[in-house]
């Protein structure tokens, strides 16, 4: 029997959220978006910490939320690990684990919740406190005890947030290795792309309480649904050209002086429209020498020196469109200077038409 | 020294912390988590008797509960006696002088626990009891014991209300606040000093000694100190 996790609720208060997702059983969905964007709220409500006006919350064919049932978290069988981890500051870190153990015999307890700390590599750390543990340590104890308990869903709420890089490389580490032996759905919230790309099976995100797009972490970032979708998984050059001409595969577009053929890759809305939103990648562009062929011209707006690189904002020859470029920082480039580019319009992704 | 007095004025205490602080923390918990119509309204009639002089909380209480009021009169035929000028009536106005001094550190002892840890405790599927044995008291444990050291020491020295609803009967209403003003009334100042001195020390004990427990419940993993 499947134990996908399936949701569509609406809440009007505190703030306005309405969402539709899923989450297969063994899969990793990530929860993505801005801070306020209604992630953390969405794991509150399938935890049942927290109710929607209306929808319904189902885990395979156990109803959690509808019209009719409303179960407490006490009866979903929910696996949490809250933003600040949540540990019980006056438990011992095998008390912590324990805690969510209580339906068994003290012993059964003890050895169930040892074993769970060996499995996060914190067998010599059982008997210290919460204060007494590193931000990783407590993170690794939280996942410990909300997986003890043989949970039929994992949430885990930005629980790296809080870690140092090195910390959080290695816990990606853990969390992969855990995720293979568990066959439930396990959902992660998180505002880190990089984290979402490198964890997840699949994207959901979010802005402003609703979905604006899920999907592959690849599929989203390449072919992003919408200009906001682009804004959020950080593409820089979303550019905005009139729209010459159209068949059903391509689309030509004016940028300054140059007519850019580019490929559709999704449905890109009514033929009505005298302008469309584009992505020009970064990597689908070439500088070249002046004599070389080449598929537009520009003029080096700012420098931005980032380390051992530098940022080109480039206007286009002709036009307003200012795009970025990062170029190794010991390339010489001055400001005012025109550079000659040649243009992978394969790699090009045409936004819908709003 | 008047040693009745004494007595008395500690039972006092001690039966007023036994009543107010069980009802005390199913109240400062309902208070902490739930968000009803009207909870400011709850919250400043609580915090009334703060504010209030307590010869006028006594003043009510004496014509709420003397022989000329209906209650007066019910309890008179249901008991055989009055709650005025009576222990149980000081008892009764002990408590009530007392509800904020326990009600409001229990409801911010509450309050200091993360929302985090009640939902990790929810998640682990705890019961809203053993939550509350398990968690929420362990964690409001500081709270509690400034409320019933505030409860204690204030009920030891209460004069208005105890004067009001009491009087001064020897053994049954004549606390060690009343025995002083008694014995001060009669210019025996060396009694008075006395009472007064043991008084003094005894509270700086009890609230050293509390001080001191509160930080080492801190220490173990509460968020807070008296």
């Amino acid at each position: 029997m499947s134990s996908d996790l399936w949701l569509k609720v609406a809440l009007q208060r505190p703030f306005a959220l309405e969402a539709e997702l899923r989450c297969a059983e063994g899969e990793l969905l990530a929860l993505l978006g801005p801070s306020g964007s209604g992630k953390s709220t969405i794991l509150r409500l399938i935890a049942g910490l927290q109710y929607p006006q209306s929808g319904s919350i189902k885990l395979g064919n156990n109803t959690w939320f509808d019209q009719q049932v409303r179960l407490t978290p006490q009866q979903r069988r929910v696996g949490y690990v809250p933003q600040n981890y949540g540990l019980f500051p006056h438990m011992s870190a095998l008390n912590n684990v324990a805690a969510g153990l209580h339906h068994l015999p003290r012993d059964a307890q003890n050895h169930q919740a040892r074993q769970w700390l060996e499995r996060v590599h914190l067998s010599d750390y059982a008997k210290r406190k919460p204060a007494e543990l590193s931000g990783g340590q407590q993170q690794r104890v939280a996942l410990a005890r909300a997986l003890a308990a043989d949970p039929s869903i994992l949430l885990l709420d930005e629980p790296f947030s809080a870690l140092d890089s090195i910390t959080r490389e290695s816990l990606y580490i853990q969390l992969a290795e855990l995720k293979a032996g568990l066959n439930i759905p396990i959902i992660l919230v998180t505002h880190d792309l990089n984290e979402a790309s490198m964890l997840a099976d699949r994207i959901a995100l979010i802005d402003n309480g609703s979905i604006l797009q899920s999907g592959a972490p690849d599929h989203v970032i390449r072919q992003p649904a919408s200009r906001r979708v682009a804004e959020l998984v950080g593409l820089h050059n979303i550019l905005r050209s009139e729209l010459v001409a159209r068949t059903e595969s391509t689309v030509t577009l004016k940028l300054g002086q140059c007519l850019l053929n580019l490929p559709i890759t999704q449905a890109v809305g009514p033929g009505s429209h005298d302008y469309l939103y584009w992505i020009l990648p970064t990597n689908a562009l070439e500088v070249v020498g002046q004599d070389q062929t080449a598929t537009l011209h520009g003029s080096i707006n700012k420098i931005l020196r980032l380390g051992n690189l530098a940022r080109l904002f480039v206007r286009v020859d002709g036009a307003s469109e200012v795009f970025q470029l990062q170029v190794a920082g010991h390339h010489h480039f001055e400001v005012g200077q025109v550079l000659a580019f040649k243009l992978d319009t394969s790699q090009a992704h045409i936004l819908p038409a709003v | 020294m008047d040693w009745t007095a004494l007595w008395l004025s500690l039972k006092l205490g001690a039966m007023t912390i036994l009543v107010l602080i069980p009802v005390a923390l199913f109240a400062a918990r309902f208070l902490a988590y739930r968000r009803f119509f009207g909870k400011p309204v709850a919250e400043a009639l609580l915090a009334v008797p703060l504010v209030l002089p307590p010869t006028v909380v006594g003043y009510y209480l004496l014509v709420g509960l003397g022989n000329q009021s209906w209650l007066g009169q019910w309890l008179m035929q249901t008991t055989g006696h009055l709650l005025v000028f009576h222990f149980s009536g000081l008892l009764l106005a002990s408590i009530i002088v007392n509800i904020p001094f326990a009600v409001q550190p229990i409801q911010r002892g509450f309050e200091s626990i993360p929302q985090d840890v009640r939902d990790a405790a929810a998640c682990c599927r705890m019961s809203s009891l053993r939550m509350l044995l398990t968690v929420e008291l362990p964690l409001a444990w500081p709270g509690i014991l400034t409320a019933i050291v505030l409860t204690f020491a204030h009920t030891l020295g209460e004069f208005g209300v105890v004067l009001m609803v009491g009087g001064s009967l020897p053994g049954e209403t004549k606390t060690i606040a009343i025995s002083i003003y008694d014995r001060v009334q009669a210019l025996d100042f060396a009694a008075a000093g006395n009472m007064s001195l043991m008084l003094l020390v005894f509270s700086v004990v009890v609230l050293a000694l509390a001080n001191s427990l509160s930080r080492k419940f801190g220490r173990r993993g509460g968020y807070h100190e008296l």
